[in-house]
């Protein structure tokens, strides 16, 4: 049996490099379940030939109930039971990184202490003696360099030595002051006599738990023995009123503080001396001082961010191109190959389209996250974050929230999928979601051929005008739908911005290759099996029930006729044309005979209110599975045979000329198209992110409603004022 | 020695903390982060639009929003310790 060894501390304190440090390619992502917290885990062997399971457990700055990444960490060491708990520190801010031992001490888990990042103390010219730690806090401690690797050997051998020991926990005990102690006393009697829960923690630290307020604990506690719940919770109020009169304080203030004067006094013991003020600037602060200058600072940020998009859509653009042509020629080939019928048409247009559709999303999702990944690792990040929080703290969100917004098309041409991903840099619950429902309302690259095809054709004088003026209507819609749904669906208090500033670092190369793999391989294998199936799901709504029998005769008929009457040696071009029609003639009544004709149809009974026909409703069906399909399944409704998106004139002329289509019908479109639901693929990123398919379908009913709404208002509106001439 | 609030404090001024006043999710974040009584901090510096701000403690850089802000009552440094 391989040991397992969890690696445990606080963001920024070097575990994810150290765990790629240990484990380089034997790694394993996956998720916690029930929740979207990546688990990953790696294999490492030993010199000796042991072998180590190695978990990396979310970087937490504390073992309470608040964030999920933090119940994920508790949950796995109380309920796992790791061998050994590698607690990696920044020795250059030790103080606040002990922290979090101090509680895992009071778990009373197997514990090493790394102190990582050594040579940055050095620096700062602070100097710690390990030794002396060690034999105040009683557990192993061992100088490392994740990023190097030095001194890892060492804590190895020490994390194997303490597994084989085999040690029982030992939790340690801190005073915290004679109420507080008091109270603990008490409860912990109370657990024991009642053995509540008690096979899964010690006494002590469920009364600590209690006191602490910790709402996980107290469900669970709840539910187990609600008569001993109600008197722990008795005597918490008893001592939270008894503190706040006596000192207006808190019991759980009053743990913490004990902490850190635990802490204060074992570092006071010769184990920490500064050569210099902590006060003293850093290269770090210095660079600061350029990077988020009140004036410096946000232009230098616009200018990463536009580099950001630039780089991941500019640089995508070449490999994006080389997936459609690789599966443009498997979908000629397959043509040629296979006789006509429905096994050739699903697996050209549903399976080939839709694996096209998944994999050509994987460059861009490649690029942008190793651009993330740079600005995430070096520590920018928490930068853009810390100066547009003011902006977007107005709206319910986060400044985190901005690189979504970007990367999805608030820069037009950015696209949803990614943008939905990159909310992942957002680590408050409630601004997420928010983040991830209204990305979509951007202008991502997909609704540009069709908001140019409408602009060109009916607003040619002030295009350009009216194409800013629709990303500026596009931030303007997402931002305060993300307000709508603070205030309503995802009402509450906003998360404590509380964050580090880390110091900046330059990435390592390794770091950022593992970090973009894993983020895309995870898109590859789970948005891509929903996204197939989806994909064939549509095909099969846009071509069943095919033509009925008479119909499909009255084409025959008429192929046979053209063939007839002509000439075969003077007209074989323009045969070739007749034939051509008489096909796409077809495929037009086809697709309106179809699922997708016919939903479309059915639904002009409402879409007259936004002043949408049966043609434009077939072609929004469509474009749920691309928006960039609604050209050309317009085309195809119009019976204009194949529409490539890029040139349309055909179909630009037919609209201009077509007595339904003016002016104000093309700007309700438009903005129907620009906010409806967002396509599959997008739905999809949010339920995997969300961790629920109610937000995805939620995404595609607000959407879709508000799209409606706003579509309406723009038709209805226009038509009173007599523009619709 | 005068006790203001940490909104009020000015960039580049230190202090040292005197209460955290407050419980709950903010509270304890807080407190993880290693704002508590007694602990040393300096004020960094404000985002553009002064809000959040950027204080140093315990080696450390850690942002907070003003709001935020107004639970932590900070007994200012003597001038001379001021720089």
């Amino acid at each position: 049996m391989p040991i397992t060894i969890a690696l445990a501390g606080n963001p920024n304190a070097g575990k994810t490099t150290l765990f790629n440090t240990l484990t380089g390619a034997r790694q394993h992502v996956g998720n916690y379940p029930g929740v979207t917290v990546e688990k990953k885990a790696g294999a490492y062997i030993f010199p000796s030939g042991e072998e180590a399971t190695i978990v990396d457990l979310p970087g937490t700055y504390s073992l309470t109930a608040y964030s999920v990444e933090e119940v994920v960490a508790r949950d796995y060491l109380v309920q796992e039971k790791p061998d050994v708990v590698i607690n990696i520190t920044d020795a250059s801010n030790l103080e606040r990184n002990l922290y979090l031992s101090t509680q895992f001490l009071e778990l009373g888990v197997p514990m090493i202490i790394a102190l990582n990042m050594i040579d940055v103390a050095q620096d700062r010219g602070i100097t710690l003696d390990a030794q002396r730690l060690a034999d105040l806090l009683k557990v192993p401690v061992i100088p490392i360099l994740a990023r190097s690797g030095k001194g890892t050997p060492e804590l190895m051998a020490a994390a194997l030595d303490l597994a084989q020991k085999n040690t029982p926990w030992n939790p340690l005990h801190i005073s915290y002051g004679e109420d507080v102690d008091l109270a603990l006393q008490t409860m912990a009697q109370c657990i024991t006599t009642a053995g509540f829960m008690t096979d899964s923690y010690t006494p002590r630290w469920l009364a600590l738990k209690y006191l602490e307020g910790d709402s996980q604990i107290q469900e669970k506690g709840r539910k187990n023995n609600p008569a001993v719940n109600a008197q722990l919770q008795e005597i918490v109020a008893k001592v939270g009123e008894h503190l706040h009169q006596t000192m207006e304080t808190y019991p759980e203030a009053i743990i913490a503080d004990h902490r850190y004067g635990y802490l204060k006094s074992v570092l006071r013991q010769e184990v920490i001396s500064h050569k210099f003020d902590t006060d003293r600037l850093h290269a770090s602060d210095r660079i600061d001082k350029v990077l988020t200058n009140r004036f410096l600072g946000p232009l230098i940020m616009l200018g990463v961010l536009l580099g950001l998009y630039k780089f991941t859509f500019t640089y995508s653009e070449l490999p994006v191109a080389w997936i459609e042509t690789f599966f443009n020629w498997l979908g000629g080939n397959l043509s040629t190959l296979l006789p006509d019928g429905h096994l050739k048409s699903m697996l050209i247009s549903g399976v080939i389209d839709g694996m096209g559709g998944v994999l050509g999303f994987v460059p861009l999702i490649m690029f942008m996250f190793f651009g993330i990944a740079i600005l995430e690792d070096s520590g920018y990040l928490a930068r853009v974050a810390f100066m547009m929080d003011r902006v977007f703290r107005i709206f319910g969100l986060h400044g985190s929230s901005v690189m979504a917004y970007i990367v999805s098309g608030g820069i037009a041409g950015g696209c949803a999928v990614p943008g939905v991903m990159a909310a992942r840099t957002l680590r408050s619950p409630r601004e997420r979601l928010a983040t991830l429902l209204t990305v979509s309302f951007m202008n991502c690259g997909a609704k540009l051929p069709v908001l140019a095809l409408l602009t060109a054709t009916f607003f040619s004088n002030n295009q350009a005008q009216l194409m800013f003026l629709l990303t500026l209507l596009a931030w303007g819609v997402a931002l305060t739908a993300a307000k709508v749904l603070r205030l309503t669906v995802l009402r509450g208090e906003s998360t404590p911005f509380v964050m580090e500033l880390p110091p900046y670092r330059f990435p390592t190369f390794r770091g950022l290759l593992i970090h973009t793999w894993e983020r895309t391989w995870q898109y590859i294998k789970k948005a891509g099996t929903t996204i197939l199936a989806i994909s064939i799901l549509i095909w099969a709504m846009m071509t069943f029930p095919g033509l009925p029998q008479s119909e499909e005769e009255f084409f025959a008929q008429q192929r046979q006729e053209a063939i007839a009457s002509s000439d075969q040696a003077t007209e074989a071009l323009s045969l070739k044309e007749k034939l051509a029609a008489i096909d796409t003639a077809q495929a037009g009544s086809s697709l309106r005979h179809s699922l997708a004709g016919r939903v479309g149809t059915a639904m002009e009974s409402v879409s007259w209110l936004p002043g949408f026909d049966w043609r434009t409703n077939i072609a929004l069906v469509g474009g749920f599975a691309a928006k960039e399909v609604i050209v050309t399944t317009l085309g195809t409704a119009y019976s204009l045979g194949e529409t490539d998106p890029e040139a349309n004139g055909s179909l630009a002329e037919t609209l201009a000329q077509d007595p339904h289509w003016n002016p104000v019908v093309a700007l309700a479109l438009i903005v129907f198209v620009m906010f409806y639901a967002p396509c599959f693929v997008t739905v999809v990123c949010i339920s995997r992110e969300s961790g629920s398919w109610k937000w995805g379908l939620f995404s595609i009913c607000f959407n879709t409603g508000f799209a409606f709404l706003l579509a309406t208002l723009v038709y209805q509106g226009g038509r009173a004022l007599g523009f619709a001439g | 020695m005068p006790t203001i609030l940490l909104r009020e404090m000015q960039k580049d001024q230190s202090g040292t903390i005197t209460a955290v006043k407050v419980g709950g999710e903010l509270g304890r974040r807080i407190r993880d982060m290693g704002i508590v009584p007694g602990t040393r901090i300096t004020i960094m510096g404000r985002a553009p639009l002064y809000d959040p701000v950027a204080i140093r403690i315990m080696g450390g850089t850690l942002t907070l929003r003003n709001s935020e802000a107004d639970y932590i009552e900070v007994d200012v440094a003597t001038p001379e310790e001021n720089r």
